[in-house]
This record gives C-alpha cells, structure tokens and sequence, in this order.
C-alpha cells in the first residue's frame, strides 16, 4: 500500500520544484535560451540559505535573500552571452562550473545541515499552521502566486518585449529594445526563481548539500514538457499552469519509479529519457509521417496539394 | 531630413573575402521623399539601408535623422525615428504573440519598457479601427497568434507595425518580394496609402524597375557599393524603364545582361 503520506511528499516536492520548473519555462520557452546556469544556482539558493540560517539570520530573509543571488548567478551568464559572445550554452556552463566554488565557498564544506535550525516552516508552525500541512500550504502558494505574478509580468510592456525577444529578435530590436539588457534581465529572473527554489528545498528536506544542482536543469525542463504534453499551452496563463502541474506530474512519477524499484542513482538516466523522447517526438513523427507519403497511393494526393495556386487571401 | 554623408563600409576587412559594401554613399532626403533603390544583386542596398538603421556601425561618414546624429548610437537607440518592413515577413512580426501584442509593441516604438500593462482597452480600440484600414478582416482576430496568418496578411500587419507610431524614415527592404504577385500589389498600394496619408519619408528597395519608377519621386541606383543614378522630378517622370536601363548602362559602361534584376521589368 501506498501511503497517504509519502503521495503527501511528492506533491511537496512538485510544488517545491515548481518554482524552479518555472525559472526554467522563463529561460526555455519564452527566452528561447538553453540555460545551463540552474544546476548552479539551484545549490547557490540553497547555499546562501542555509548560511545565513545557520548564522542566526531569520529563515524568511534568508529564503529572500537566496533569489537575489541566483538573479546574479543569471545576468552573469547573460553578460557573457551578449557583452562577450561566447555561446549560450557555454555561457550557462562557464557560471555553473564557478558556481560550484561559489557555493563551497559559501557553505565552507558540502553539506550544511538544517534538522534543527529555524526554517521557514518552524516560522509558519510558529504562526499556528499545524505541522502536517505547513509545507504543502507554503509551497503550493508560492507556486500559484509565482505563477500569477509571472503571468501578468509577460503581459506588461517589458515582458512582451521578453517574449518578443525570443520569438524575434530582429524585430523587436527595430522597434527599439536593447535585446542584450532583455535576455540578462531574463536570466536574472529565471535564476532567482530557481534560486529560490533551492533555498526552500533546503529548509524542507533538511539540509543544503553542493550536489544537489546536479540534474537540475533537465529535470525542470521534463516537468516543463510535461506541462505542455498534459494542458495545452494555448495562453500565457495556461502554460504556467502547465508548469506547476508539469513538476507535479513530475515528481509523481519519481515517486513510482522509485517504488517500482529503480536505483535513485538511476532516475537521472530516466529523466534524461524521458525529456529526450519528448524533444524528438516531433522529429519521428514528421520522419515516420514522411514515410508513409512516400508509399503507394499516397503519391497523388499530395502532388495536387503542391499544386494548390498559392494565394494568400 | 535625412542626411547620408560619404558613408564608407566594408565587410570583413583584411581577408580575402573582404569587400567593401559602401563606397562614400552620399545621400540627402528632404521630408515626405520617397526613393526607391535598384541595383544588380550585391549592390550594396540592403547594406545602406542597415547601415542607416544601425545594425552594424559604418567604417566612414555620418548619418543625421532629423538633425540628429544617429551615426554612433545603437539600433536599438535609433529605432525612435526609424520603421522597417523586411523582406521576410517572418521578420518583421513575432509569431508567438498576438496580433494586438505585435501592435502594441510597435506602438512604442522606440520608449522605454514599462512594467505597464502591455495592451490597454484604449489600445485594443485604436488597434481595431487601424486594421480595419487594411480591409483583410484582422481587426476582429486581434488576439489570434501572428503564426496563424498568411504571409501577405503578415507583411500587412508588419507595415502597419513600421507606421503606427510615425516614423521620421521607413526603410523598406524588397518588403514585397516574397509575395505572390497579386499580394506584391496589394502591399505596395498599402505602402502608397500610408506613406502619402502620413508624408513619410522613404527609402524603399526593390528589384522591380517597373515599380521603382511607379512609386516614390525619385530613384536611385546602385553598383558596387556606390550611387551610380539619382533621378527626380520632370526627368524621372517621363523615364520608362527602357530609359532606366539605358541610364545605368551609359554610366557604367558595361554590360550587364546576365543580371537577373535588371531585366526584371
Ligand atoms: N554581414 C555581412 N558580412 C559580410 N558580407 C556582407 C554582409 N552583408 C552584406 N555583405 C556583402 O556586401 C555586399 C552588398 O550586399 P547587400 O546585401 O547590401 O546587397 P544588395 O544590394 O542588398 O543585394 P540583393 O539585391 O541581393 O539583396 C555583398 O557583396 C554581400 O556579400
Ligand atoms: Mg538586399
């Protein structure tokens, strides 16, 4: 038997995630940027919290502290991006690799421990919110109301010029957007997300660990396809929704597989799969498609269709 | 209004397949001209007209909108003063994005981003009175994704996009080019609209020597990066395309049979 409890903690954890899930849609989706940084910054939220808890410093300032560096950790690769050219993918890995120092610099050794430190979720226990429900209720409103925000954030003047950034950048430059100050701001903001994500992972499960980066991205990015495969992105909102429900569906998924009996250590080859058979879907599917046309008594169809008089009104 | 002075640029410089585009363009637009540009593939026309918008820097020479010099700043620092149509309409419109967002992208054309909402109710119903000028039937798809229109409604809507915060110059770059012929016709006489319902001053490329004897008032040709013919008023009007030719050959010299352009008629 399943327990109530343990499909309680993948639910945590999808929401949890959720908020990295959508720093990565920022980066992804509507940047159009394969953003490597998120395995370092992921950790660097973690990092920043944990130390700053273990020195005395209250949880939620410490939870709000951990996104502002992530945003640093992101508009540096977006300054060696477009200050420096060097390639995007490069960028994210360059800041991912010095963020792994920045982050044992940070902790001052690999794991920080947290089981008997103040963290956010004593602080919400200390408001009254019973223990059993204080991580689902945190995490499930800061997922909704990141999502929110995000939503209406893509529709103001400067997130249009975001979205238009990674839809057409030509374009958008000609109508007057530095294109370059729009892709480090991006990178920024998704971090933090990502950061923050980190720095309340910590707190819930325990510890702040240098490790715990590792995967990130391609995790985030499954939940991200995910989301898109289960609601139908058919509006800004719905894709964000997607998202959240994407990292939950994600984690669910974790959840059985590791009670199915797979290794932990093994769930990154899993999700690496399983976000490589969602990307090349499309591309089977048009060469399988391509196939079948080139068979007998498909033939005709499609020469009148190229036939077609090309109007376009 | 615009003034082009002795602009100088050459591609890749110090390798063998360095080539200088421009060769001391000078260029003078008072307000409301409309120039059209010709040349043989290579000319330099795309070249010019990217130069005037900033999208590379130019080696030598000035370049004044308005009486301000633009030649240091950025495109993106320019873009106040500037609307483009690309050949492409792919290009000038973001496919991911709706029809009223593109508009409202291009209604602020050149100002600051704001944490504003990015289409106000009083965009929507400026929008719809602007699109319903194109009699295509977009004014009642404004949220429908660009993507989901065809590439003459796409070049359509990214003309209005270049016009609807009015720009000082209009760069058009063989805008309808990639057109179907009858849809070519259907945004060049848009283009015509809209730039005398305005006074725009233009430069438009095209390969079409019938059309740039037919739009604008003048007409300059290029050749290897160098103005080789500017024509205007009564001695442009009586000039058929014969004539055009005639023109470009007794100033260079040369023959040019093989060019596809020039023989486009
Ligand atoms: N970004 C670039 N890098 C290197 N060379 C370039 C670049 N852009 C243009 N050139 C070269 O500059 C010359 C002028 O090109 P340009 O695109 O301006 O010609 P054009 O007159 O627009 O031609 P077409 O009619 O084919 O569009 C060509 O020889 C071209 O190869
Ligand atoms: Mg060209």
């Amino acid at each position: 038997m399943i327990s109530l409890g343990a499909l309680g903690g993948a639910l945590e954890q999808g929401l949890v995630y959720a908020v990295m899930a959508l720093g990565v849609y920022l980066t992804f989706r509507v940047l159009n940027f394969p953003d490597l940084t998120v395995d370092g910054s992921f950790p660097l939220g973690a990092a920043v919290a944990a130390k700053l808890i273990c020195g005395g410093v209250d949880p939620v300032v410490a939870t709000v502290v951990a996104p502002a560096l992530g945003f640093v950790a992101g508009a540096t690769t977006g300054v060696l991006n477009t200050r420096l050219r060097i390639s995007g993918l490069l960028s994210g890995i360059l800041t991912m690799t010095a963020l792994y120092s920045v982050n044992l610099r940070i902790m001052g050794r690999a794991n920080i421990p947290l089981l008997r430190s103040a963290t956010v979720l004593t602080t919400l226990r200390g408001l009254g919110v019973p223990a059993g429900v204080a991580a689902i209720l945190l995490f499930l409103v800061s997922a909704i109301l990141l999502k929110l925000v995000l939503d209406v954030f893509l529709r103001t003047e400067f997130g249009m010029a975001l979205r238009a950034t990674g839809d057409n950048e030509v374009m958008i430059r000609s109508l007057g957007v530095n294109t370059d100050s729009m892709k480090i701001v991006g990178l920024g903001l998704s971090n933090a997300l990502v950061a923050l994500s980190g720095a309340m992972v910590a707190q819930y499960q325990g510890f702040a660990d240098i490790g715990m980066g590792i995967g990130m991205v391609v995790a985030g990015l499954a939940s991200v396809i995910l989301g898109g495969a289960i609601i139908a992105p058919i509006s800004i909102g719905m894709a964000t929704f997607g998202v959240v429900a994407g990292s939950v569906v994600y984690r669910f998924a974790v959840f059985f597989a590791l009670r199915m009996g797979f290794a932990p250590t093994d769930l990154k080859i899993v999700t690496a799969a399983l976000v490589v058979i969602a990307l090349s879907g499309p591309t089977i599917r048009a060469r399988l498609g391509a196939e079948r046309r080139r068979a007998p008594g498909h033939g005709k169809s499609e020469a009148s269709r190229e036939n077609f008089p090309a109007r376009n009104h | 209004m615009v003034s082009l002075r002795h602009l100088g640029k050459t591609f890749l410089p110090g390798t063998t397949n360095g080539r200088m585009a421009l060769r001391d363009v000078s260029l003078d637009l008072a307000s409301g001209d409309f120039v059209t540009i010709i040349g043989s593939n290579g000319a330099g026309k795309s070249t010019l007209l990217n130069a005037v918008a900033g999208v590379f820097p130019v080696d030598e020479g000035t370049i004044i909108i308005d009486g301000q010099d633009v030649t240091a700043l950025p495109e993106h620092g320019r873009a106040a003063a500037i609307g483009r149509v690309f050949q492409d309409p792919m290009q000038g419109t973001a496919g991911s994005m709706s029809i009223e967002e593109n508009l409202a992208m291009a209604a602020r054309r050149g100002e600051r981003r704001r944490l504003a909402r990015g289409v106000t109710q009083e965009d929507r119903e400026s929008f719809k009175e602007y699109l319903a000028l194109l009699g295509l039937g977009l004014e009642s798809r404004l949220s429908d994704q660009v993507k989901l229109l065809s590439g003459g409604q796409r070049q359509a809507l990214a003309l209005l996009m270049a016009t609807i915060k009015r720009p000082k110059l209009l760069l058009l770059d063989e805008h309808a080019a990639a057109l179907d012929p009858r849809t070519a016709q259907d945004i060049l006489a848009l283009t015509d609209r809209i730039v005398r319902r305005y006074g725009l001053t233009v430069m438009m490329v095209t390969h079409n020597l019938r059309h740039a004897l037919t739009f604008g008032n003048r007409t300059v040709m290029m050749h290897e990066g160098e103005i080789v013919l500017d024509v205007g008023g009564p001695e442009r009007s009586g000039m058929t395309v014969a004539d055009l030719l005639e023109r470009f050959h007794a100033t260079r010299g040369e023959r040019l049979s093989d060019d596809r352009i020039l023989l486009e008629v």
